[in-house]
């Protein structure tokens, strides 16, 4: 547990110190991922235990957003003034953003995929 | 009555205070979702932070006091984000695979998600700096905090607007997939991370790993687009 916190927060000083750097318009945490990713295709993988503790981790994700949301208190007055435009702002913008992004990409997978059973169909000859 | 007042006021300048408290509040709000079977309105994230901002605001305790013991559990969101590489990995031969359809979804989809905000609050009436704060609602905190500074929006208040974005995202997944017909997971995973980042990817990582790995690589790309993007866009208008 201790070495994978350590880990994660090592790729993660590395990332914070790139991003100082090179001015790379990412996050240090995002930049640390792509370390730790790029460390693991390298290792050809993690111990169990490095796994295990960073599942868990990741099982608490949506816990570590509350502080940065409760700091809706400093905006009340404006959001009061303004609740319309940035709710309705937000929940369709959101919706239409997942709906877009989700066809766009399931479509092409889904036209990649017929394409390479055809490539497949036609190189042995056979017919589906 | 002021004696209480007295110790809960003393009580909050203590950083166990502020840990105790989220901890508290977001395990009412996992106990709360279960009681409601699942039902994605009953959001552990947004039930929590109303708890708390109702707690605070009955015992006037300042924001600031209580992130002496919430920046603590905020920090560990950097570690987190590092570990979305775990996921990621499991899932490089899809994703390779999936290469371009993975392009092409962030592009549209992290597009589409900045220039409706924008174009929805423009509309109604928001004035330009709460545009501006609401331009990169749909990219991770950090980068988008930098992004608002960058193009004239109010930083903490694209914050409170990247966590409803992600808590409205988490809500809207299941039912909107299904509604439209998307069934496969890697698209209703990249789609959620690019819309609502993080807390939409833990709801993901939740329901299916390859979905999570998805929406945590959507993440970073969704990130890397609008930074990229958005800047020269803005300085256009």
């Amino acid at each position: 547990m201790l070495r994978t916190f350590l880990a994660l927060l090592g790729c993660q000083a590395a990332g914070e110190v790139i991003r100082q750097a090179s001015g790379i318009p990412l996050s240090g945490p995002i930049i640390g991922m792509i370390l730790l990713l790029a460390a693991l295709m390298v290792r050809g993988g993690a111990s169990d235990e490095f796994c295990r503790s960073g599942q868990s981790t990741l099982g608490y994700l949506s816990l570590f957003f509350v502080p940065p949301g409760v700091g809706i208190m400093h905006h009340l007055p404006l959001l009061r003034a303004q609740w319309l435009p940035l709710l309705l702002g937000l929940i369709v913008s959101t919706a239409v953003a997942m709906a877009s992004g989700a066809l766009v990409m399931q479509s092409i997978e889904r036209l990649r995929r017929r394409s390479t059973i055809l490539l497949d169909v036609s190189a042995t000859g056979e017919v589906a | 009555m002021t004696s209480i007042g007295t110790t809960a006021s003393v009580l909050a300048q203590n950083p166990v205070f502020g840990v105790a408290v989220t901890l508290l509040a977001y395990e009412f709000g996992r106990w709360a979702q279960r009681r409601c079977g699942g039902w994605p309105l009953a959001n552990p994230v947004l039930i929590a932070i109303v708890v708390i901002v109702a707690g605070l605001e009955v015992c006037g305790i300042s924001y600031d006091t209580y992130l002496k013991g919430g920046g603590l559990i905020q920090f560990l969101l950097g570690p987190a984000t590092v570990a979305l590489a775990l996921p990621i990995y499991a899932n490089t031969g899809r994703i390779r695979g999936a290469a371009v359809g993975i392009a092409a979804g962030v592009t549209v989809g992290a597009t589409v998600a900045c220039a409706s905000a924008v174009g929805i609050a423009w509309v109604l009436g928001a004035p330009d700096d709460i545009v501006r704060s609401i331009a990169p609602k749909s990219v991770t905190t950090p980068i988008a905090i930098g992004i608002s500074q960058e193009i004239g929006g109010h930083p903490s208040l694209t914050a409170v607007l990247v966590i409803t974005s992600g808590i409205i995202g988490a809500m809207l997944s299941g039912p909107l997939y299904d509604w439209i017909g998307v069934r496969d997971w890697e698209a209703r995973g990249l789609a959620t991370g690019i819309a609502s980042h993080g807390i939409g990817t833990a709801q993901m990582l939740s329901v299916n790993e390859t979905a999570g790995a998805f929406a945590g690589l959507a993440i970073g790309l969704t990130g890397l687009f609008t930074a990229v993007v958005l800047p020269f866009a803005a300085y256009l208008l």
